[in-house]
Formats: C-alpha cells, sequence, structure tokens
C-alpha cells in the first residue's frame, strides 16, 4: 500500500491526499535500491550475506544482483543503498587495495581496510556515499572480525551486524540469538560455523517474509582461512 | 610558528569562495586532503533536502551523554555507549571515548562520523607534535588544534561537542570544544542530548575533595541518571580516571543493571 514509504519520510506526519496545489520537484543525485547485507564473526571464520534484489520505488531491477564484493582473500564487503553509489566505492576501494600493495608488497588486513574505508567516506562528508557498508573477514590473528559502518565513515567492530533496509528486523533477531539478550538460563555457547550458516539462511528468510525489498536469492559468503567459499539459497521471489 | 603552521588554519573566506563563488567542487583543507563538496549547494542543507525524496533516510549515527570533572584526585571522564540513526539505534557498544596517547583524552558527542575523523585526525597531530618537539603536546595545545580545524569548518553543518582531558605540565586539564569553535577551559563539562540531566546529577553530589571511590561512584550516577531519562542515551557507562601517570579505565557497567541498584533508595 501507499503507506510503505511512510517509513522513510516525514514520521508522524500524515501525508496530505486532498493537496492538489503544485509541488516542487529537485533532481535528487540519490536513489534507494533496497537490499539487506549481514555479517556474523565466528572464533575463526566470518560470514558475510546478503540477499539479490535489486529494487526501485515498485519495480524490481534484477533478481540476481548480490551486495557483498570480494575484495582480498581474508575480506569480503557488503554494500547496500544507492547501487550507483555502491559500484563507485567497491571500484574506489579496489584502487586503493592495489595502490597499497604496489607500495608496500602486502595485501591489506580487515582493520586497516576498514579504517581505510572510514577516511574515504568522510571524503564525502558533505556529499556522501549513499552505501551503508559491513565489512566481515579475518584479523592478523586469525579470528573473526566484522566492521560497520554509516554512511559518512563512522565505524566500529562488533560480532554481528544487519544493514540495509530489513537491518531493523534482523538486527534484535540476532542480539537475541548469537548476544544471548533478552534470555535468562542460557548456556552462552560460542557459535560454531553450521550453526551460524543456517541461522544466517533462517534470519533471512524472514526477513524475505516481511521486507519489500528483500528477497529472490540469498548469497554468502564464508571466509575462513582456507579462502572464501560462496553459496547462494533461493528466497521467496514475490 | 610550529603550531600554526601545524592546525592547517586557512582564512574562512577564502574557504568560503571555494565553495560558492567558482563553482569547483572540492573544498581544500589539509594538502592531502580534499572533501567533496555539492556544486552549487549550501552543504549543510544539502543532506537534510535529499532526506525527504523518494524513500531516501540519511540519518547519521548521533545522540550521547558524556560526562567530565576536575577534583582533588585528578579528572573523571565518564560517557555512555549508544549510537542511533534517526530513532534506529544503530549501535548498543559504541566507543565515545578515543585514546590518544596514555596522557590524552577525547570524548565524542553529536555526529559519531564527525567526532571520530576529527579526533583521529587530532590524535595524529599530537604524535606528530610529540616527534617534532621531543615533548609531549600540552592540553591546551591539543584542545587548540581541534578548537581550529572546527574554525575552518564552521556553518557547513559539522556536529561534534567534545571534552579534551589530560594531565601535562601544569596538572589536569579539561577543555570543551565544539563545533562552533567554542573552546571552554572548566572544572566540570557534560554534553550531548542528556547533559542536563547528567548536571543535575554531578551538581547536587560533586565536591571538590571527594575520595576516589565517590567520584567513581559520582560519574557513574551521572550517566546513569542521563541514559534513564533521555531517550538517545543508553548502553554502558565506560568511566575513565585521568591520573598525574596517565589514564586507567574504570570500569563498563551496563546501565540497567546500575539503575536497578539506584532504584532501591527510590519509590
Amino acid at each position: 500500500t501507499m503507506f510503505a514509504t511512510q517509513v522513510y519520510g516525514d514520521s508522524g506526519k500524515m501525508k496530505e491526499y486532498h493537496y492538489t496545489g503544485p509541488v516542487e520537484h529537485r533532481f535528487s543525485p540519490y536513489s534507494f535500491n533496497g537490499g539487506t547485507v549481514l555479517a556474523v564473526a565466528g572464533e575463526d571464520f566470518a560470514i558475510v550475506a546478503s540477499d539479490t534484489r535489486l529494487s526501485e520505488g515498485y519495480s524490481i531491477h534484477s533478481r540476481d544482483s548480490p551486495k557483498c564484493y570480494k575484495l582480498t582473500d581474508t575480506t569480503v564487503i557488503g554494500c547496500s543503498g544507492f547501487h550507483g553509489d555502491c559500484l563507485t566505492l567497491t571500484k574506489i576501494i579496489d584502487a586503493r587495495l592495489k595502490m597499497y600493495k604496489h607500495s608496500n608488497n602486502k595485501c591489506m588486513t580487515s582493520g586497516a581496510i576498514a579504517a581505510m574505508l572510514s577516511t574515504i567516506l568522510y571524503g564525502r562528508r558533505f556529499f556522501p556515499y549513499y552505501v551503508y557498508n559491513i565489512i566481515g573477514g579475518l584479523d592478523e590473528e586469525g579470528k573473526g572480525a566484522v566492521y560497520s559502518f554509516d554512511p559518512v565513515g563512522s565505524y566500529q567492530r562488533d560480532t554481528y551486524k544487519a544493514g540495509g533496509s530489513a537491518s531493523a528486523m534482523l538486527q534484535p533477531l540476532l542480539d537475541n540469538q548469537i548476544g544471548f539478550k533478552n534470555m535468562e538460563g542460557v548456556q552462552h555457547l560460542p557459535l560454531s560455523q553450521e550453526k551460524a550458516v543456517q541461522l544466517v539462511k533462517d534470519v533471512f528468510i524472514s526477513a524475505a517474509e516481511r521486507d519489500v525489498y528483500t528477497g529472490d536469492a540469498l548469497k554468502i559468503c564464508i571466509v575462513t582461512k582456507d579462502g572464501i567459499k560462496e553459496e547462494t539459497v533461493p528466497l521467496r521471489k514475490d | 610558528m610550529a603550531l600554526f603552521d601545524v592546525s592547517g588554519y586557512k582564512s574562512h573566506a577564502g574557504l568560503r569562495g571555494q565553495i560558492l563563488g567558482t563553482g569547483v567542487g572540492h573544498l581544500i583543507d589539509r594538502p592531502n586532503q580534499e572533501f567533496a563538496v555539492p556544486v552549487g549547494v549550501d552543504p549543510s542543507g544539502f543532506l537534510k533536502s535529499c532526506s525527504r525524496e523518494g524513500g531516501v533516510s540519511t540519518d547519521l549515527n548521533h545522540g550521547t551523554t558524556t560526562l567530565a570533572f576536575k577534583f582533588r584526585h585528578g579528572v573523571i571522564v565518564a560517557v555512555d555507549s549508544r549510537a542511533s540513526a534517526g530513532s534506529y539505534i544503530a549501535s548498543k557498544e559504541a566507543n565515545k571515548v578515543i585514546e590518544i596517547n596514555p596522557y590524552l583524552l577525547g570524548t565524542m558527542s553529536g555526529s559519531a562520523a564527525d567526532c571520530q575523523y576529527w579526533e583521529r585526525l587530532l590524535a595524529k597531530e599530537c604524535r606528530l607534535y610529540k616527534l617534532r618537539n621531543k615533548q609531549r603536546i600540552s592540553v591546551s595545545a591539543a584542545s587548540k588544534l581541534l578548537c581550529n580545524m572546527m574554525l575552518g569548518y564552521r556553518g557547513m553543518g559539522l556536529s561534534m561537542g567534545s571534552m579534551i582531558i589530560g594531565w601535562d605540565n601544569k596538572g589536569p586539564g579539561l577543555y570543551y570544544v565544539d563545533d562552533n569553535a567554542t573552546r571552554l577551559s572548566g572544572h566540570m563539562f557534560s554534553t550531548g542530548c542528556g547533559s542536563s540531566y547528567a548536571y543535575g546529577v554531578v551538581d547536587s553530589g560533586y565536591r571538590e575533595d571527594m575520595t576516589v571511590e565517590e567520584a567513581y561512584e559520582l560519574g557513574r550516577r551521572g550517566i546513569t541518571h542521563a541514559t534513564h531519562r533521555d531517550a538517545y542515551s543508553g548502553g554502558v557507562v565506560n568511566l575513565y580516571h585521568m591520573q598525574e601517570d596517565g589514564w586507567i579505565k574504570v570500569c563498563k557497567e551496563d546501565v540497567s543493571e546500575l539503575i536497578h541498584r539506584y532504584r532501591k533508595g527510590m519509590f
């Protein structure tokens, strides 16, 4: 229904449907292409997952547009928001990774990529990249690391994070299942890789049920010391 | 002067001309850092105008309570840990204290990205100062560097309210610096949307000759009561103590547990 767009507009103020006067529209350099991204850090692995739907307004542009991008053998980034800025940002990150490799004769670590991305994003503080980024990978000690960002570069290291259109639905579920929040008398077991992958699949299935911008298929990238493994799982296409 | 060169301060009028006059889309502050600026539009209003169209919502991480006060045995620094993006809580464990060096701390409130970026830049300048001058930078100079960075971008929509805490040759130092380039030295400050609540609590319990444990408790209480009443503050209390031989991290406690402890005396 029309009310779907209220979430992003002026919350708390009903649109005046009986208003028939002229309305000024200006060219907006941004557009919202939907999509949800999720990353989980384990003891010796990291998972970055995203849906593959690319939408705009009421239309779906593509059912096969994943939002995970491989950066190095130990790092994957998930970008959702405005697809144009996602593409440009990943191109810039790839170029900077190459420059670093040529100058320093080694690959960038996950922590270094995160710090660099923060300054790249802040360089556009007054005309931001409309992208919600989450980096998942292994740190220098081989432990899983997740870094989450806001559009202008503020970031921090997390254990798990959801970003994009269904983030507000997924994050509380992850808080409960991985962070053991709001549960009493439950043993805090560390997350195994198999349980984490199953949890990610279940959580995206729930998101696709209730978020119009999430669905079609789920792409999971599992980062371990042996490299990056990819898995695709179908989701609701409606 | 070494401090003037290092601060990269450029005349305010020159910057304005670059943004609004020539149509060139770049703002040059430091030789190796340029900020992209939307051409022909006032930067501070641009983001707000984009937020309404086509479902685009560029709410940035915001909101907080931080406090710091001097007393006989040093300076206490207490902050909350909630980062909100509009009405969504983006993080419950944000880190709002930047450890610049073992003798300097900076707190962050307002826009998370602005605080993180400019205070990390301040940390870099403090390190360069130490390498060039073979002695640690004073708290007064560090806060002035940050203040001048803010002055260069005044009116462009930055949002930062921070406190610089340290111990140098003149003793304990506490400065408040904000995005208007206000810089104040004082004995007690609180910033963020929960600051009024924190001021009330700390003002009523403060004594210059408190013991260290009493001061810790006062800092904790200030933040806890502020998080209780302010929607945009919450999470955990991160408590630091600045002493003569450097800072120590005292504790990190969840505010919901603290408020239950305090409530035993209420109602």
